[in-house]
């Protein structure tokens, strides 16, 4: 493996980690704050490349389709959050695991009667089309640099959100004591409801900007809501800098078990598994992840 | 006591429907009966596997098709070994008696069960569940992996397993009964598992771990136990998916399965043992019937899940419990 490629790999695996990110940051604070398992984060993404693909079919511009986008996704989420999962905080594990796994069959076959099963195939915008020699000798594709800024213009964001603002701090003191921030007299369904909508914003936007990158399809917000979940889990539930972190390294992981076995002449989906392997070991040490939240 | 007989009625009255299932289908001339209803049965026997973490340790595993899909490959590979013969790794023979691939399997899937609830167990809550999850994914992608037994595609063997010289699998009727056997066996034990010490630490355990701790028992030791136990059971159901199948795919143990089978256990009732039986015929009919009403059949069933979940948790065995007894139910 020359250093080129090894370069190219990394922003690779930065990019892809940085797209984790955007759906882990939301999901992290979903089952931080209110104790919660979402299945169904994965439709949110998929809910958002499909509506991006299409606002893009109309308008003809990506940027203007996003744009669009975004807000509908918001309020899909914020539906979601008011007609069926409010009941079920209160509930158990088992109860929100089965209610959120009937939205992900809901939210498939919706795609598949509005959208059908036919895969989309998204174009990259000509403005982001091309490559540009990032590095000196291998020219690296313009848009996966875009989508590596956007991913951590939003962690930026999110930073400021949370560590300077008031918002951020009753979010950070919920997903540390959630009774004892409604005891002091702060509306927690109202701040949930706003986190949920932010989370599902962000989840959407990582389905847009991936669409380009991959395909959009039913089922696509499955496969990588399950790698979504490792990252949480491995920095540690509640935790947007764990999420960060552990992002990143799932991303590395992920993109160099995918090179390095080829390589070697092992098969492919080995790689799948070295993330899972990565997950039972950290957890095997740290039961609560890598930065855990106190609670 | 009059109503706990309204549930032994319930019991017995499936258990006779079930037993009498071929010959009806027989007389009706619809002999395609009896392999759907077989492989109902299969599921059922893995939905009470579930049912013992889910509903008796009260350990939610979002990843219990993995031992199912072992033991379901640990027979395939053998089988195909024995139609090939070639050795396993070089070394084993395969085999196509079930007196020597279904324990097998079984053996397997609970070793499999033993190693992930090692680690999976010292976790709780949320962690518990996306461990669990993990874990499956792992065993799916290794499966994935192996070329050599199909990847993706999965494998088709030849099929005609011979169990302990008596009954052939490619009969129909007869392998029906065998599974059907093995479901009773499995119910029999499971109760007797359940009513023993044993099932009573476990459920224990489910109601307050610390507290069971404080009495002095070693909780992690009695929960891994059962873990294991329901593993090696998912592994059986497994190995009787792949003779009746003879063809084994990693689909089978991908996560949505999971899900599947928590769904059979919730809707049926979930801490009985005749509750996952039911929710697994209720659950595979509906699949196999409602595609010909609709083909979009989920963007209606989702919703229902929704609804059970919110409104009708204790599922359809569940409703037949008395009303005193519902009131005490916690």
């Amino acid at each position: 493996m020359t250093v080129l490629l090894f370069l190219e790999q990394m922003l690779n695996g930065l990019q892809l980690g940085v797209t984790l990110f955007l759906l882990a940051a939301g999901l992290t604070l979903v089952f931080g704050i209110m104790n919660m398992v979402n299945l169904a984060h994965g439709s949110l993404y998929m809910m958002g490349a499909y509506l991006c693909a299409t606002f893009a079919q109309w308008s003809g511009n990506f940027f203007l389709a996003v744009l669009l986008a975004l807000p509908v996704v918001a309020l899909i989420g914020l539906a979601v959050e008011i007609v069926a999962l409010r009941t079920l905080y209160a509930r158990d594990h088992l109860d929100q695991v089965l209610a959120t796994f009937g939205l992900i069959l809901f939210f498939n076959e919706l795609v598949k009667i509005v959208w059908g099963p036919v895969a989309i195939f998204m174009d990259i915008p000509p403005l982001l089309a091309g490559r540009v020699e990032f590095i000196p000798g291998a020219p690296y594709p313009v848009y996966r640099l875009a989508v590596l800024a956007v991913g951590l213009a939003v962690a930026a964001f999110l930073w400021w959100l949370i560590t300077r603002t008031r918002l951020g701090m009753l979010i950070r003191a919920g997903a540390a004591n959630r009774e004892m921030v409604g005891a002091l007299g702060v509306d927690i369904r109202l701040l949930f409801t706003l986190v949920f909508g932010l989370g599902a914003a962000l989840a959407g936007l990582a389905g847009m900007i991936a669409g380009p990158l991959y395909v959009v399809e039913i089922g696509m917000g499955d496969a990588i809501l399950i790698k979504t979940f490792v990252v949480i889990v491995i920095g540690g539930i509640g935790s947007i800098r764990g999420a960060f972190v552990a992002a990143l390294i799932v991303g590395m992981v992920d993109t160099f078990g995918r090179v390095l076995p080829s390589a070697a002449g092992l098969p492919a989906a080995l790689a799948e598994m070295m993330t899972y392997i990565l997950m039972a070991a950290i957890l095997f040490w740290k039961p609560r992840g890598l930065f855990p939240v106190m609670g | 006591m009059a109503a706990l007989d309204r549930r032994h009625v319930f019991v017995v009255t499936l258990l006779a429907l079930f037993a009498l299932l071929p010959i009806a289908a027989q007389l009706a001339d619809q002999p395609f009966y009896i392999g759907q209803f077989r492989r109902i049965l299969i599921f059922a026997i893995a939905a009470i596997s579930l049912d013992l973490i889910l509903g008796y340790g009260g350990m939610v595993s979002l990843g219990h098709a993995a031992f199912f899909g072992i033991g379901a490959y640990v027979v395939g590979i053998l089988n195909h070994h024995a139609a090939e013969e070639t050795l396993f790794l070089g070394l084993l023979p395969g085999s196509r008696n079930v007196l020597i691939t279904w324990p097998l399997a079984m053996l397997v899937a609970a070793a499999s069960a033993g190693l992930i609830g090692l680690v999976s167990l010292r976790t709780s809550g949320i962690y518990f569940i996306m461990i669990t999850l993990a874990f499956a994914q792992m065993v799916y992608f290794f499966f994935v992996s192996l070329s050599a037994y199909g990847g993706d595609d999965g494998l088709r063997f030849p099929g005609d397993t011979v169990i302990a010289g008596l009954i052939d699998t490619q009969d129909d009727i007869a392998f029906y009964y065998a599974v059907f056997a093995v479901l009773a066996g499995v119910l029999y034990l499971c109760q007797r598992m359940i009513e023993s010490r044993f099932g009573l630490v476990i459920q224990g355990c489910r109601e307050n771990e610390r507290r069971m701790q404080a009495i002095g028992f070693p909780t992690f030791r009695y929960r891994l136990a059962c873990f294991t136990i329901a593993g090696g059971i998912a592994g059986l159901a497994g190995a009787l998916f792949a003779a009746h199948e003879s063809y084994i795919s990693p689909s089978i143990m991908h996560w949505t399965r999971s899900g599947d089978l928590i769904v059979m256990v919730v809707m049926g009732g979930m801490g009985s043992l005749i509750g996952p039986v039911v929710g697994a015929t209720v659950f595979l009919l509906m699949e196999k019937l409602l595609p010909d009403y609709t083909e979009h059949w989920p963007v209606v069933f989702g919703p229902v899940l929704l609804l059970i979940v919110l409104f009708a948790k204790r599922g359809i065995f569940g409703w037949l419990r008395p009303r005193e007894h519902r009131r005490a139910a916690p």
